[in-house]
């Protein structure tokens, strides 16, 4: 069963790094697995999306995601300009990065699916880091079960390890950690 | 046919895996073979293959002599000079930086120099694009070196790999072009198996190129003038250098699956044994193609793939094996040849002439126009016809 993941934020919000990140622990889960980003004139702070494919069996789809299962949105300031929702499955769900509260959110966005919301940033800051993909990472897993926990932190560890010191790759780890946490509670919100 | 894993299948499979894109899985082949000199200029989407080797380099993991030039042009005019001297010697590029070489990929190939080249297959200018068709690889298609397209990460990984030994082979000596589809495959990551280095070079070996131009004591002229008295000769012998890579690549590809238990031809038949209907294709929509020939043969229809992963020299006489007993059969080209059908059309027709199947010529994925399942299974229905649709269509075009 495939299933495929539209990740929103802004150009240097992480968005495909933690396109790739949950690619990669749902590999290590043992699912067959692809992550690219949608690429245009780049720029940091310009909307763009990344995905994030898993299935029991071989991925030979080399399109573009146009209706995916989940979506996961980074940064709220993109439902302004962005349709977030469009072409999602109805058994799908949203995950939003957001302040608001999940009425607000249902009224802007439309949507009479399944909402999740976080304040992802809040966690993001309190655990000592200045963007929230890791934690949205997190909350994902929890929500899904799958990627579960271990596997995240195991991914994190390698992927974000080439290019972050072990310090900074520690504060992720807690902030995957956080956004598992955070998400537990969550189904009084949903 | 795909047949699903079981969950501990897919485990095992899975636990040797690398997650990479494209690009690195051609930067680990390179690091692996390590090559002696490896002259390059950055272009989009081929920069990250040249960033993650350069990085493997300044890390020790490879001792090859990089040399940063000012343009792909001097990139080549550089790789020419370290394959005379008698170095085992790569590049990369893409797009324009492909076009910029092109005067020296046939100087390159005439000089018989086994030089490898990872290639982001991009749109070429103008419109200025950055993303993919097969424009540019289109462009060396006369130029006497082997061309290969691959379908994902993994034949970018084992094509660069059997690329060396065949390219070297003493009855070839051609440079040869290993083209992945530019931000479809150089920047999307998957699952790659990668060989143990030590595996990887003695598959590769040791490189000999028979007549070094620095070996004093036989002492030898190379890229000399040519009159009319041989020229024709020495082109000639180009044409017999290609005509000894389909026995070569069948060796290359035989020790290659001894090694890995991939086995690789110069074409993928897919389900054609009994189609009636077929899709011929290139590159990384393969991959695509081959899920929608699942859906439509779970629905009773006789459909079948033919994947081309040696454009140069044309495997004609496998492509008319093949496709000899379809009955319709649609090319699909991701390039043009504005004037005339496309360059892919005109190889299969070939292949086929006289041999009965009716055809249609497609073009698509120009710039990086995505091709997605629904237009693949309109080609597929309108293949029932194909007198109505003779002359070139366009997929998802606004006309």
């Amino acid at each position: 069963m495939m299933k495929e993941i539209r990740w929103h934020g802004r150009g240097g919000q992480g968005a495909k790094t933690v396109s790739e990140l949950v690619a990669l622990a749902l590999m290590h889960h043992g699912y067959f697995v692809q992550a690219f980003p949608e690429y245009g004139p780049e720029r940091s702070g310009a909307p763009l999306q990344a995905y994030t494919r898993s299935s029991d069996e071989p991925i030979r789809l080399h399109c573009g995601v146009t209706d995916p299962d989940l979506v996961v949105v980074l940064d709220d300031s993109l439902l302004h300009e962005i349709r977030v929702t469009e072409g999602l499955k109805p058994e799908g769900f949203i995950l939003v990065n957001t302040k608001k509260t999940k009425e607000a959110l249902r009224l802007q966005l439309g949507f009479d699916g399944t909402l999740y919301c976080i304040n992802a940033d809040k966690i993001a800051v309190e655990t000592g880091l200045l963007y929230s993909n890791v934690v949205m990472a997190g909350a994902l897993g929890g929500i899904l079960g799958n990627p579960p926990l271990e596997d995240l932190k195991r991914a994190a560890e390698e992927f974000l390890s080439i290019k972050l010191s072990p310090k900074i790759v520690e504060i992720n780890l807690k902030a995957i950690e956080a956004g598992f946490r955070e998400s537990q509670h969550m189904e009084e919100l949903a | 046919m795909k047949t699903k894993p079981t969950e501990a299948e897919r485990i095992e499979m899975l636990r040797r895996a690398k997650l990479l894109t494209g690009a690195e899985g051609a930067a680990h082949a390179m690091r692996q073979i390590n090559p002696d000199v490896f002259p390059v200029y950055p272009i989009t989407p081929q920069t990250p293959i040249i960033q993650t080797f350069s990085k493997f380099v300044a890390d020790g993991e490879a001792s090859t002599e990089i040399i940063n030039v000012e343009s792909e042009h001097s990139a080549m005019s550089a790789a020419i000079g370290a394959a005379t001297a008698g170095g085992r010697t790569m590049t990369a590029t893409a797009s324009q930086g492909l076009a910029l070489m092109i005067e020296n990929i046939y100087i390159a190939a005439s000089m018989r120099l086994p030089i490898v080249l990872a290639i982001g297959n991009r749109a070429l200018s103008g419109p200025i694009n950055i993303h993919c068709d097969h424009s540019d690889s289109m462009l060396a298609r006369d130029s006497g070196v082997i061309q290969f397209f691959v379908e994902n990460a993994q034949e970018a990984y084992d094509f660069m790999i059997m690329s060396v030994p065949l390219a070297e082979n003493h009855d070839v000596l051609l440079p040869v072009l290993v083209g992945q589809d530019g931000f479809t495959i150089t920047h999307t990551a998957e699952p790659i198996l990668l060989e143990e280095d030590e595996d990887v070079q003695n598959f590769v070996g040791e490189y000999e190129i028979p007549y070094p131009l620095l070996n004093l004591q036989k002492p030898t002229t190379q890229g000399p003038f040519d009159m009319p008295d041989y020229y024709f000769e020495h082109k000639r012998q180009q044409q017999a250098a290609m005509d000894a890579v389909p026995d070569a690549f069948d060796t290359v590809a035989n020790h290659y699956a001894a090694l890995t238990g991939r086995r690789y031809d110069a074409i993928e038949e897919y389900r054609l044994e009994d189609a009636e209907r077929a899709i011929v294709v290139m590159g990384s929509s393969a991959g695509t193609m081959k899920e929608v020939v699942d859906d439509l043969r779970e629905q009773g229809e006789a459909v079948g793939l033919l994947k081309v992963r040696m454009f140069r020299p044309f495997p004609t006489k496998k492509v008319r094996e093949a496709l000899g007993h379809v009955q319709k059969v649609a090319v699909l080209d991701r390039a043009m040849s504005f004037g005339s059908k496309g360059p892919l059309y005109m190889e299969v027709a070939e292949a086929l002439f006289g041999a009965g199947p009716s055809m249609q010529n497609y073009v698509f994925g120009l710039g990086g126009r995505d091709l997605f399942p629904a237009d693949i299974r309109q080609v597929f229905e309108n293949l029932k016809n194909p007198e109505e649709m003779r002359e070139m269509q366009y997929i998802g075009i606004r006309e």
